[in-house]
């Protein structure tokens, strides 16, 4: 894996009661703990993108289990909670020309992260800490209080 | 009303003499201008001359659509192509086409087998008849039109489309029959109601075809339009709609068999039944010249009588469909097997060949839905990638069938599978 970048987990659902239990119960039962969740919705299907403790395990353990799964890499930003952050790191993406595919939030008690899948990683990982940006590795993610 | 009283109500023994001559003349005729049949015939050690009447028939070979396909596009004609004054297609399994070709004589017998039909729902000349089956390669649209032209009828050729606009011409022009698709005739109902002119148009008649339909569909259009519903059949392999048609006492379909002969075959041991017990359709046409067929299998199950109706017509009588014998589907009046969608996820890619066509009835209109098990390497985590593969995939679909079909995809390997076979159809619609 690339420096700069963390694993995220994709699951396929299909749009019907009590699919996305059962894939909590999958992640549940193998002992992978969610950090960060977010779900994407069609009218016919959703996509639920989260940062787990194991994504590999996570991925391989969803298709056992006849989900559609796999691991991308995206780029996590952490954020102080503070006025104006937000506004800054879209800011730097936009001058760099940088496109957001998608984006969803993750806190903790302490500080936050934005998980970011941009137009373009690499050039968004180089531009976000020439800015000053600090980004998180997966173990340091996992470490967040 | 009986448009041809002398072929429409002939006694038993003329009938079957001028079947056997026919049959003689048509064997004769194929025998010596198609290859195809003159090899068949020429397989099981048959020549012209050991055909020499009806009780020689089940000596013939019989032809499928495979035959159609294998010959593609011209192989069946049976006469120099400057003879044919049309062709018409329908779509094939395989992507193929099947193709039919008419020569003017035989445009002449398929408006005459249609005028019989509209004469029996009581439709003449002094009517005006709308015409909203698809116009095109497909049979139905062109079939009927030259079949209303043929009574002297005045005929609106409305084809399918922006049914607010039929029924404003409906009204305004006092139409009085129409021939469409069963389906398509109950939402026509619906928006005659909606547009609130039941008591406003002059309607009395329909002929509808082109797709299976209950007796029960039959009354409730009967019903909510206050008139009479007539069931159409027909085939584009031997001619297209018209074949046969049900009169006012609506005790069978009358077929019109100087024209196509009808065999009800077992669908096992492919011997003849006994009138009354459901079998295979399978028909001859006695007086095509362009691409007749001979024993051409329908795969539609059905059973016969031969007793005079009380119409007075003494055309024989073949019961309402009972199903198929093949998993040929049809979809608002098209003909669709479930490899030609499996051939379609082929080409699209992507996806896997696992798949499940799932059809129902909205508002009176078939749906057609397809489920797709994505392929593990085409499954993505932006949504903008998954509905490029969705389309792509519909697009395929539509491309091969030429129907609009709503694509859902889902994991692999969900698609429910019974005994170690995919479940590849499941039709909502209630035919019973």
């Amino acid at each position: 894996m690339a420096e700069g970048f963390v694993r995220q987990l994709t699951v396929f659902i299909e749009n019907r009661v009590g699919t996305l239990q059962e894939v909590a119960e999958v992640l549940k039962d193998n002992d992978i703990n969610i950090y960060s969740i977010s779900l994407a919705d069609t009218s016919e299907y959703g996509l639920l993108r989260m940062i787990v403790s194991d994504p590999d395990k996570g991925s391989r353990i969803l298709k056992e289990n006849s989900f559609s799964a796999k691991t991308t890499e995206v780029v996590a930003v952490k954020l102080e909670n503070k006025v104006g952050t937000l506004s800054s790191l879209f800011g730097t993406l936009a001058e760099a020309g940088i496109g957001i595919e998608y984006m969803y939030a993750m806190a903790t008690s302490r500080t936050g992260a934005m998980i970011l899948k941009t137009s373009d990683g690499s050039k968004a990982v180089e531009v976000l800490k020439n800015a000053g940006f600090g980004l998180l590795d997966e173990e340091g993610m996992f470490n967040l209080e | 009303m009986i448009w041809n009283e002398t072929k429409e109500c002939m006694s038993r023994d003329e009938m079957t003499a001028l079947q056997s001559a026919r049959l003689v003349k048509q064997v004769n005729h194929v025998y010596h201008n198609v290859e195809f049949y003159r090899k068949k015939m020429q397989e099981v050690g048959l020549e012209p001359g050991d055909i020499r009447g009806l009780e020689d028939i089940e000596k013939l070979p019989f032809t499928t659509k495979a035959d159609l396909r294998d010959n593609y596009p011209f192989g069946l004609f049976a006469v120099p192509k400057s003879e044919i004054v049309r062709i018409h297609a329908s779509s094939g399994t395989t992507g193929k086409a099947t193709v039919v070709g008419y020569t003017r004589r035989d445009l002449d017998t398929w408006s005459e087998s249609v005028a019989r039909c509209i004469t029996m729902a009581g439709l003449g000349r002094e009517d005006t008849i709308q015409v909203a089956y698809g116009y095109g390669l497909f049979t139905g649209g062109l079939g009927a039109h030259y079949g209303a032209e043929c009574v002297g009828a005045t005929v609106v050729p409305q084809s399918t489309g922006n049914t607010k606009k039929l029924v404003t011409m409906m009204n305004d022009f006092g139409v009085t029959g129409i021939m469409c698709t069963p389906s398509y005739l109950l939402h026509i109902a619906e928006v005659v109601k909606e547009m609130g002119l039941e008591d406003s148009i002059k309607l009395k008649a329909a002929i509808c075809g082109a797709e299976p339909w209950t007796e029960k569909m039959r009354l409730q259009i009967e019903e909510q339009l206050h008139i009479s519903a007539h069931d159409i059949y027909g085939l584009s392999e031997t001619m297209g709609p018209g074949v046969a048609c049900d009169c006012e006492y609506h005790k069978g379909l009358h077929i019109w068999e100087d024209y196509y002969l009808p065999e009800i075959v077992d669908k096992d041991t492919f011997r003849h039944v006994a009138d009354g017990e459901t079998g295979e359709l399978v028909l001859t046409n006695l007086q095509k010249e362009g691409m007749p067929l001979i024993r051409y299998r329908t795969k539609d199950l059905t059973s016969i009588t031969h007793e005079k109706c009380e119409c007075g017509r003494t055309a024989a009588r073949i019961s309402r469909f009972k199903g198929r014998t093949d998993d040929m589907l049809i979809i608002r009046g098209v003909n669709v097997f479930p490899s030609q969608i499996e051939t379609a996820l082929l080409e699209a890619g992507g996806v896997t060949p696992q798949y499940q066509i799932i059809v129902d009835r909205v508002n009176n209109l078939d749906t057609l839905e397809v489920l797709v098990e994505m392929e593990e390497s085409s499954f993505s985590d932006e949504v903008k990638e998954i509905e490029a593969l969705n389309k792509r995939v519909s697009h395929a679909i539509q491309q091969m069938i030429g129907l609009a079909v709503k694509v859902k995809l889902v994991a692999p390997k969900t698609i429910e599978r019974s005994m170690g076979k995919a479940v590849r159809v499941i039709d909502n619609r209630k035919f019973d």
